[in-house]
């Protein structure tokens, strides 16, 4: 008994001696000139489908621009990973634990919750934060919030690109009136970002309106789409996430509902989606801002550079060119450009943090731009200004027809002038409960370091 | 942290040696001194938001829950329930009453919270053990439920999400990680001393006289249903209170479904495995449950971070925080209290040999 005790204490006393050992390893100084990036990601859980894809086609881009160019205009791109789950206090955990890093570009956590918690800490800092295709809406707003950057389609543009959809598979917005939409919408601060969005929209072109939570995570739907069957709508709106969307398809297949009427969602597009869901996702059809394939060139010249290599980031080949590889390697165009854009302002060094953010407010990537990056087609444009921080991206739709996403729309644009009077009435209402003061456009040229 | 002499009599353990009054108080006075009076001075961010702040909140959390389960023997799986009812109406009491002040928010928090928990103790006139910790999951799916089906809980925010107010108390405002981490070290240490209190007094010794036997305790004349009543109401309390703190001290910010019945696991698992009815035990476990899977996932990713992804990295982790719980439970089933108290009794000049 004694010994035993005297065992277990120093066994005790040994792990706190190594811990305390471990921590100051984790503060070493970064080497001169390196850009770096803390990856919040998430690789296990409900939701790892998005986080290895997303993130593997971000670590694989940056990978990329480090072997191929030598990093940008010779600063070498780096990264450390910190798992969450997708959970808020994981998440804060990993933000705290990262921060330290030198040279920090931005933050990419693709979680809504964990940048909510995030939007004082990163303001506090002057550090950007980036949620592509997500977030909270009226960041949008630069004027509000100068280091928040929904890039590319944030909640609303998404929310009126599918509406605009429906209306043109009807034969136009006046076709809408009388119709009825059901949005069947994920249980987080995500899913219920848009709800009031599409209330408006209802109330604007005439169309009924029933909008559905699923608890997340979502892997039982029996009843909402019970519920579905006997509103009997003209289409349902899939706002998932994870193991939440094949469920769906599933479900719907089972309660009768025609899967060519749900348009799902730009987290409800990828193969992770459908693929469970086997024959009951043949038709289905999702926005998207980034296509799916492997034959644009950037993706190409990663599976040459890398993956031939033996040194791409996802474990399963068949995922190169997935929906979620590619809108990681989207994100990392965007992310490297942004410090390529504000490196030509500052100088080809290790940026700042309010230097990248200056970047990321000048990125304007044209056809022809993004063309030269061996994006063609992969995505549109952007075209990010000091006060509008989602960019004006396009939107396209795509069919799953068994095995592949087929693409069946034009880049589409979302009706931007009508949603920015209501991004600024929220982000103005947000501005005066916080007491902040609007930026201007001589502010954001302002830079600290 | 707590008022050592309290415990040993009030859980019935056997008691330690006898020893002078003043070493017994030197330990919970030397650490007072130094969470008031150096770690703010020294701790960096990630010492005060990823470590203390939740460590304090979830604390907090499992000395309410302790004064339930512990003291008076009524098992409960609604403590995130609580806690979001905290959380929601300190929120609500500081938006919508203009000039309260945020300690009295947080107080309303705390006595909504305790509403809502003796609404949900009333089956335990009836029902024990197994039968009760169900019939306590209802308060966990009904209030979660309802934040999140009425966004008027959360000032109609699209995402049902609530930002915290700033911190403040008597006028002093509490900023950055230091500033939280000593407004909730103020509210964890005045409950807790006002817990230990309880559980010295006659009502502490009634709930454990219901937790030991119901019937004896009836007959020598013990209001029984009074007594449960009581506990449900003064656990939520503290629970409702630790809500807010978890809410406005630490995360900054809070979504109905960051209250879910994991985070009411996690604060069962504090208690058990702290020790059941000792106050202290909620601190040892609560440090336990935040701390240790941080070092695991440090250690980790130092030592075969080049060789693995973080998901094998994570899952890996949770089979040795799992596997190290067992075992410790297997070796030491009073808690690390017990344990702690052991190695004490070692060091004390003048114990038994050991």
């Amino acid at each position: 008994m004694t010994l035993h005790t005297r065992l277990k204490t120093a066994a005790l006393a040994a792990g706190i001696a190594l811990a305390a050992l471990s921590l100051p390893a984790f503060t070493r100084q970064a080497l001169a000139d390196e850009q770096h990036f803390p990856l919040q990601s998430y690789r296990v859980g409900p939701y790892a489908a998005g986080g290895t894809g997303f993130f593997g086609g971000f670590i694989d881009y940056l990978n990329l621009i480090n072997t191929r160019d030598g990093g940008v205009n010779g600063v070498k791109l780096t990264w450390s990973e910190a798992e969450t789950q997708y959970e808020v206090e994981r998440g804060v955990e990993a933000y705290e634990r990262l921060k330290s890093h030198q040279g920090i570009a931005a933050w990419n956590p693709l979680s809504v919750g964990i940048a909510y918690a995030m939007i004082d800490r990163i303001t506090a800092d002057k550090v950007p934060l980036i949620t592509i295709n997500h977030g909270r809406t009226d960041s949008t707003d630069g004027r509000v919030f100068p280091y928040v950057f929904p890039l590319l389609l944030n909640p609303y543009s998404e929310t009126s690109g599918i509406v605009n959809y429906i209306a043109s598979k009807e034969g136009g917005l006046e076709k809408l009136k009388g119709k009825k939409i059901v949005v069947l919408y994920h249980g987080s601060p995500y899913g219920k970002e848009t709800i009031p969005i599409y209330e408006l929209l209802a109330q604007k072109y005439g169309f009924t309106l029933q909008q559905i939570e699923v608890p997340h995570p979502g892997n039982e739907q029996q009843s909402q789409w019970l519920t579905i069957r006997r509103a009997k709508p003209d289409y349902v709106v899939l706002r998932g996430w994870g193991v939440m969307n094949p469920v769906a398809l599933k479900t719907a297949a089972k309660t009768g509902f025609p899967v060519d009427h749900i348009i799902g969602n730009v987290w409800s597009n990828s193969e992770e989606d459908v693929i469970p869901a086997g024959e009951a996702a043949k038709g289905y059809t999702a926005i998207t801002t980034q296509a799916s394939g492997a034959d644009y060139p950037v993706v190409k010249e990663i599976v040459k550079t890398l993956y031939d290599q033996g040194k791409g980031n996802l474990e399963d080949k068949k995922r190169i060119g997935s929906v979620y590889h590619n809108l990681g390697i989207v994100n990392g165009i965007l992310n490297v450009e942004a410090i390529r854009i504000a490196q030509a302002k500052f100088g080809k060094r290790t940026l700042t943090g309010d230097e990248v953010r200056w970047g990321f407010e000048h990125l304007q990537l044209d056809p022809a731009r993004v063309e030269a990056l061996g994006a063609k087609d992969l995505f549109h444009s952007i075209n990010v200004t000091w006060d509008n921080h989602e960019g004006n991206g396009y939107v396209t739709f795509q069919q799953w027809d068994g095995t592949k996403w087929k693409v069946v729309s034009d880049w589409i644009a979302p009706d931007w002038a009508l949603l920015r009077p209501i991004i600024e009435k929220s982000s103005e209402a947000y501005a005066a409960e916080k007491g902040i003061k609007l930026r201007t456009a001589a502010d954001a040229e302002g830079v600290t370091n | 942290m707590t008022v050592a002499a309290s415990e040993t009599t009030a859980s019935l353990l056997p008691a330690s040696p006898l020893a002078p009054a003043v070493i017994k108080a030197a330990p919970l006075a030397l650490l007072l001194v130094v969470a008031y009076g150096v770690i703010p001075f020294i701790g960096d961010s990630y010492l005060f938001e990823a470590i203390l702040l939740p460590f304090l909140a979830l604390s907090l959390a499992g000395v309410g829950l302790n004064l339930l389960t512990g003291y008076a023997g009524q098992v409960s799986l609604g403590s995130a329930a609580f806690m979001a009812v905290g959380a929601f109406a300190a929120y609500n009491f500081h938006l919508r009453v203009e000039g309260l002040p945020l300690a009295v928010a947080i107080l309303l928090g705390g006595v909504s919270a305790a509403a809502i928990g003796l609404i949900f103790g009333l089956p335990s006139l009836r029902l024990r053990g197994f039968y009760l910790a169900v019939s306590t999951l209802a308060a966990q799916f009904f209030v979660q439920w309802v934040l999140t089906k009425f966004s008027w809980f959360s000032n109609q925010s699209a995402s049902g999400v609530i930002d915290a107010p700033p911190l403040t108390l008597f006028g002093l405002t509490f900023e950055g990680g230091a500033g939280r981490y000593l407004f909730a070290l103020v509210v964890v240490t005045v409950l807790t001393f006002l817990a230990a209190r309880l559980v010295q007094s006659e009502t502490g010794r009634n709930f454990i006289a219901v937790r030991d036997n119901e019937t004896a305790a009836r007959i020598i004349g013990i209001p029984v249903l009074r007594t449960k009543l009581l506990a449900f109401a003064l656990s939520s309390f503290i629970i409702g209170v630790a809500g807010a703190l978890w809410a406005f001290a630490y995360l900054r910010t809070v979504e109905p479904a960051g209250f879910n019945l994991d985070r009411s696991f996690q604060i069962l698992f504090i208690v058990i495995i702290g020790g059941l009815a000792s106050l202290r035990g909620a601190f040892f476990g609560a440090a336990l449950i935040v701390v240790f899977p941080l070092i695991l996932s440090r250690l980790g990713s130092l030592l075969l971070g080049d060789v693995f992804d973080s998901g094998v990295l994570d899952m890996t982790q949770r089979i040795v925080l799992g596997a190290l719980i067992i075992l410790f439970l297997i070796l030491e089933p009073d808690g690390l209290v017990a344990l702690w108290d052991r190695l004490r009794r070692r060091l004390q000049p003048g114990s038994r040999p050991a």
